[in-house]
């Protein structure tokens, strides 16, 4: 996975709550076997739309996506990040966001930030009103900032921001602890009622 | 004596296999349902690494996502769903995983045959690709949905790194009204907590008139689980429980099913026990409810209006409350039996069981589909699909105008060529009303299978509890 440290990007606002991950990418696109491609059909049906930011220069090679409350809820699809990091979108800041997108998005190198509501009805305004609006997000200080004053602390679980930091495998992090995997997997098997085969 | 335990708890922590300081936990995961749809990319990155699926006994495979449910569907006219069902072949094939393939007996929605299999038992952890594996903590297993990276995680190490969830009990006291279902027990919670308002959590599900469902009617519940954002559902095992995994082909038999049974009756939150939150919901209270808007939390009683934004809701859901009125072209004040329906779909891994179909097949006993209706049964595996023609059910749609279907997820979600079209309005027992979710367009309205049973004969939504059945003697 590619790592994470600092992003400076124009910024694309998505003045929209709940977007579900149906939204992100619709299903007609989950019939693909591939991992990659799934940019180009990025909210593919609200883009049909000609003021959606798909559709304005001015959002063209934006890495950095807001939106309102509960970002990614609904269906589990990983397709949904790999959607959002195929576009070009690295990171995405919202007041919430929904649990099995927040693990999928991590696991593919985006990095989702939770700032409070009152600053991201800020960042959608300054992202809607003035053309060319960027800003820094900086995972290893933990910061964004634009250049008109704004800054905003946000944290994230340590250990995911190492992940994202190093760009780390998460099988290979888990395989460290294989011995420990072993000894458990010994003793649990016994318990004949959690093996599946009768 | 030892702390009080909830059963979230206990199950959790029957599963850790490591607890690395400032990194999540390892937990073991018991059984690893497979589909074509989020699985091909997990297989292909063990094979990029060179890495074994290591326990292919506790992984086991169907087709559901895509598959037509029409007779003939063994050449699947879609090439790319056509691919990827048979890439799902190749690699079970090359990682020795048991597949139940379109022409299994065992083939289903993976979140009915599981149960139905007994592969599904309490106690368990249990992953799927897919967000409603919530489902399975109807039998007290902690069951959750996940994303590829993690399908591939699991079948290279069996387990998941997993942050410890909160913990979330929902008591439903009382006794239902007639005419409110397990579906309606979960709309009614969902529209009080709103459709984040587990997110984090792990939800209980507890009170007598929990206790009083049928196994069908705790999946439905636990199903949905996902739409208010919640990591899982779980329900405690109990006498229903077991009586329901007796005899299944997974269950242990003879004295195994005995030292089983005595292990499941030990899955029970401890009196004392303490949970991060709780909620009582009166069951007496609750009505069949329809879903108006383009989120699982947008609904309202049957004999409710379609709402319109007020001067309490902030500018940001006003806005979302005028972007699904539009969607679904909607106006406030509407009566909700005053909506026609184009379509009904009645299916999906919340409502496709036996009893449900049966539930809906009572409703409809007597009286023909609304003329313009188009409807459809689509049971949710082959096993539910025989059960009901053995018992008739599929004549008894047939003759009221139903289209009686092959087994699959179907309209739930439209991967198959099953779809609304633009701006057809849809009465379904499916799970989510998101915006295209059935299809580019399309408005879907969630209810339980007796409403629409209901509304297919009448051709709008319609009160089931003044329902005239005419066919109780039928179905005795």
């Amino acid at each position: 996975m590619q790592p994470f440290r600092v992003v400076n990007s124009v910024v694309t606002p998505l003045d929209r709550a709940n977007v579900d991950t149906d939204q992100i990418i619709p299903k007609q696109f989950l019939k693909r076997i591939e991992r990659t491609g799934y940019g180009e059909f990025l909210f593919f049906d609200w883009r049909r739309e000609p003021e959606f930011f798909v559709n304005q220069p001015r959002y063209q090679g934006s890495q950095i996506l807001v939106a309102a409350k509960n970002f990614g809820c609904g269906s589990s699809r990983e397709h949904a990040a790999w959607a959002l990091f195929d576009y070009g979108f690295r990171c995405v800041i919202a007041p919430t966001f929904a649990d099995i997108f927040h693990s999928n998005a991590g696991k593919n190198g985006i990095l989702l930030v939770t700032l409070p509501e009152k600053d991201v009805d800020h960042l959608l305004g300054q992202a809607s009103h003035h053309e060319g609006y960027r800003l820094t997000v900086s995972l290893e200080n933990e910061t964004i900032h634009d250049d008109h004053g704004f800054e905003a602390k946000f944290s994230i679980d340590p250990f995911r921001r190492y992940c994202l930091l190093e760009g780390l495998d998460d099988i290979g992090l888990t395989l460290r602890h294989a011995a420990a995997l072993d000894a458990f997997e010994t003793q649990h098997n016994e318990k004949f009622w959690l093996t599946p085969r009768a | 004596m030892s702390k009080p335990k909830t059963l979230f708890e206990k199950v959790w922590e029957q599963h850790l296999v490591a607890e690395p300081a400032n990194e999540p936990t390892l937990l073991y995961i018991d059984l690893h349902l497979v589909h074509e749809v989020t699985s091909p990319q997990a297989f292909d990155g063990l094979r990029l690494a060179g890495r074994k699926l290591r326990r292919p006994d506790r992984t086991v495979a169907t087709v559901d996502h895509n598959v037509p449910t029409t007779p003939n569907r063994l050449i699947i006219e879609d090439a790319i769903a056509a691919k990827q069902i048979d890439t799902l072949r190749k690699n079970c094939q090359e990682f020795g995983v048991e597949l139940y393939d379109i022409q299994s007996p065992n083939q289903g929605i993976v979140h009915v045959i599981g149960p139905e299999l007994g592969l599904t038992k309490p106690g368990m952890t249990i992953v799927c690709g897919d967000s409603h594996t919530s489902t399975h903590g109807a039998f007290g297993a902690l069951a959750f949905g996940i994303g590829t990276s993690e399908v591939e995680h699991v079948m290279a190490t069996q387990c998941l790194q997993q942050s410890k969830p909160k913990t979330f009990r929902i008591s439903v006291e009382g006794e239902l009204p007639s005419g409110v279902t397990a579906k309606d027990i979960v709309l009614g919670i969902i529209g009080r907590i709103g459709n984040d308002g587990a997110t984090g959590h792990v939800v209980e599900y507890a009170g007598s008139a929990i206790r009083a469902l049928s196994m069908e009617g705790r999946m439905t519940i636990c199903n949905m689980s996902i739409e208010a954002g919640a990591r899982a559902g779980m329900i405690a095992p109990d006498e229903t429980t077991f009586a329901y995994l007796k005899d299944r082909g997974f269950s242990p038999e003879g004295k195994a099913w005995d030292n089983a049974v005595a292990e499941w009756r030990q899955l029970q939150t401890d009196p004392g026990a303490t949970f991060d939150r709780e909620l009582l919901i009166k069951a007496e209270e609750l009505t069949p409810f329809v879903t108006w808007g383009t989120n699982p939390g947008m609904v309202v009683p049957i004999t409710g209006h379609v709402p319109g934004p007020t001067e309490s809701h902030s500018e940001a859901e006003r806005r979302s409350f005028n972007q699904a009125l539009t969607y679904m072209a909607l106006k406030p004040g509407t009566a909700i039996e005053d909506i026609a329906i184009d379509r009904v779909f009645i299916g999906s891994c919340t409502n496709s069981r036996i009893e449900d179909l049966r539930a809906a097949a009572k409703v409809v006993t007597g009286y023909h589909v609304y003329s313009h209706v188009r409807a459809m049964v689509v049971p949710g595996s082959h096993h539910v699909k025989t059960q009901a023609e053995q018992e008739g059910l599929d004549k008894i749609f047939i003759e009221a105008g139903f289209e009686w279907r092959e087994p699959g997820c179907s309209m739930c979600l439209g991967m198959n060529p099953d779809i609304l079209q633009p701006g057809e309005r849809c009465a379904s027992t499916s799970n989510r009303n998101f915006e295209g979710r059935q299809g580019r367009g399309g408005r879907t309205h969630l209810v339980s299978p007796e409403m629409a049973a209901a509304a297919a004969v009448t051709g709008h939504f319609t009160d089931i509890r003044q329902w005239e059945y005419k066919g109780e003697e039928v179905l005795a």
